[in-house]
């Protein structure tokens, strides 16, 4: 709905993990924040609260965003995807089980962005995106074709993903298991996917 | 952050509209810069514009064989796209040098070149900042000046325009499309940015309640090579120290037939090496022709105290990359179109 120009809060539907939410928040209100403090979805982390650590990453339409940028009034009838929709302690994710192999973090407080971003960023190079690391020759062909992911190509991708524990070297590993297992977002934001991916 | 009121916009011009029954709105696009101004309470509108929404998300041919993009492209869209990655290989490059895969993936074309100096005391409310409350003097200019211009600088503000997208359309000769008050009008991407002079609070041309509507590329020049390439203090997701964009064409008896040269990261805009090129056009593709171009442009350098590092380090990305266009430029040249050696 369109606010009227006096008010300073609205009234929005989100369809977080396949479940429409509709909360009134003041215009000021992140998604990050509507998450967290409206919806109790707390897996979604407040770091750096400008868009630098990345822990507040979801897939906003299937693709992954800082959501402490993100005014949630912005974003009526979006479909998000959180860390809590790809996957539980019964069925985990196949990037949260490679996580959990690779014992790919410390404090913790920083994973469920890498997580998310991690899928997101794979289905980027399913999808043919280039990086800033991607050889010249192959980014001029343009093809189109799944991006071949090695580590300094993992390393690129995720460099909007901070962690302070400096666990990056398992977190590159975790994502190196799954590279070729995950090439779509889970869950019902993806508008052009469907189910979820199942471990094999 | 201060309350505002909020309206979603139907139509570009129904956009320009809104804007001028409401002086103190903002146009809201990705958000990736405008919100975080708005925490740090250096961007106070009363009231945002969405125009996120609007249908201006096409990359599609314009005439003469250029590309036109609309404004609400998004910047990994725009990198990734097959048309940009084989016909303006420095636009996808730099746009794949800035920020990260989430700010990539919302930030806008139009966007991206409205985002606002980092310069730290220009996101510090405490801090004396001519481009945020004119007249209350420059912190800059003799405090930690490091990341500052060395290139159009003014007393007043020394501040450096932080886009990498915006250094290859300077060089690709693209043009900003621009939808206001009075209607449409086109602005050349190099000219769309300015110098701070006596008045650093505006970063652009750009009237009061214009919107930016397309960005189009005209067509790159016959058998031009072009790349970027960005200095910067970690290997990724930081801004450029110094940076460089640049399209060649080497002819066919090796000398240069057209040369555009744009900095990033030295001034209050993309740096257009206009000396550089003059001083290139005609003259033989290697690396001695290069370095006296670019040595001639940088000439016009007048560092601070902290930053005179940047001055060497544009010049070495400038040249090195220079000859590695002429390089590529002769390896790729067909059977009939032999090019003899390339310079040095």
């Amino acid at each position: 709905m369109i606010p009227q120009r006096t008010a300073t809060s609205s009234t929005l539907t989100l369809y977080v993990n396949d479940t429409a939410h509709t909360v009134t928040a003041d215009h000021r209100t992140t998604l990050l924040d509507v998450l967290r403090e409206h919806l109790d979805l707390t897996g979604t982390k407040k770091g750096c609260d400008h868009g630098q650590c990345g822990a507040c990453t979801v897939l906003v339409e299937g693709r992954r965003a800082n959501s402490c940028l993100l005014l949630a009034v912005a974003h009526d009838g979006a479909h998000l995807t959180t860390v809590e929709g790809l996957g539980d302690e019964g069925r985990p994710h196949p990037l949260q089980e490679a996580f959990h192999e690779r014992d790919a973090f410390q404090c913790g407080y920083c994973t469920p962005g890498q997580i998310v971003s991690g899928v997101g960023m794979l289905c980027e190079a399913a999808e043919g995106h280039p990086s800033h690391v991607t050889p010249r020759e192959v980014l001029e062909r343009a093809t189109g074709a799944p991006a071949e992911l090695d580590r300094d190509e993992i390393r690129e991708r995720m460099s909007g993903n901070i962690c302070r524990c400096g666990a990056y070297p398992y977190i590159v590993r975790a994502l190196e298991d799954v590279r070729h297992e995950v090439t779509r977002a889970d869950g019902p934001a993806r508008a052009s996917g469907g189910g979820r991916e199942v471990p094999a | 952050m201060r309350p505002f009121t909020f309206e979603r916009a139907t139509s570009p011009e129904q956009a320009v509209s809104a804007y001028a029954a409401q002086p103190h709105a903002r146009y809201l696009a990705g958000g990736t810069n405008l919100v975080d101004l708005m925490k740090l309470g250096v961007e106070t509108p009363e009231h945002l514009i969405d125009v996120s929404r609007l249908p201006l998300t096409d990359i599609e041919p314009a005439q003469d064989g250029g590309l036109r993009v609309g404004a609400n492209v998004r910047n990994s869209d725009l990198a990734a796209h097959p048309a940009v990655c084989r016909g303006y290989p420095a636009l996808s490059q730099a746009l794949l040098a800035g920020a990260s895969g989430q700010l990539r993936n919302v930030a806008t074309t139009g966007g991206n070149l409205l985002q606002r100096t980092r310069c730290p005391y220009f996101q510090d409310v405490s801090a004396p900042c001519n481009k945020r409350e004119p007249g209350t003097g420059c912190s800059a200019r003799d405090g930690v000046n490091r990341d500052m211009a060395v290139l159009g600088h003014s007393p007043q503000c020394v501040a450096t325009h932080p886009s990498d997208m915006a250094v290859a359309l300077s060089a690709y000769d693209a043009e900003v499309e621009l939808l206001g008050p009075e209607g449409v009008r086109t602005v050349p991407a190099a000219e769309f940015h300015r110098l701070p002079g006596d008045t650093p609070q505006q970063d652009t041309v750009l009237r009061p309640g214009e919107l930016i509507s397309h960005v189009t590329l005209p067509a790159p020049p016959p058998g031009a090579r072009a790349a970027y390439r960005k200095a910067r203090d970690r290997a990724s997701y930081a801004f450029a120290l110094a940076s460089v964009a640049a399209v060649l064409v080497v002819d066919d008896d090796g000398t240069v037939g057209h040369a555009a040269l744009a900095f990033g990261g030295l001034a209050h805009r993309p740096w257009r090496a206009r000396t550089a090129e003059e001083a290139l056009r005609g003259a033989p593709a290697g690396a001695a022709a290069f370095r006296s171009a670019v040595d001639a442009e940088l000439e016009a350098a007048r560092p601070l105290s902290d930053n005179g590092f940047k001055v060497p380090l544009a010049r070495n990305l400038a040249v090195h990359l220079l000859t590695l266009l002429a390089d590529s430029s002769t390896a790729t040249a067909g059977p009939a179109g032999p090019h003899s050696p390339a310079g040095t």
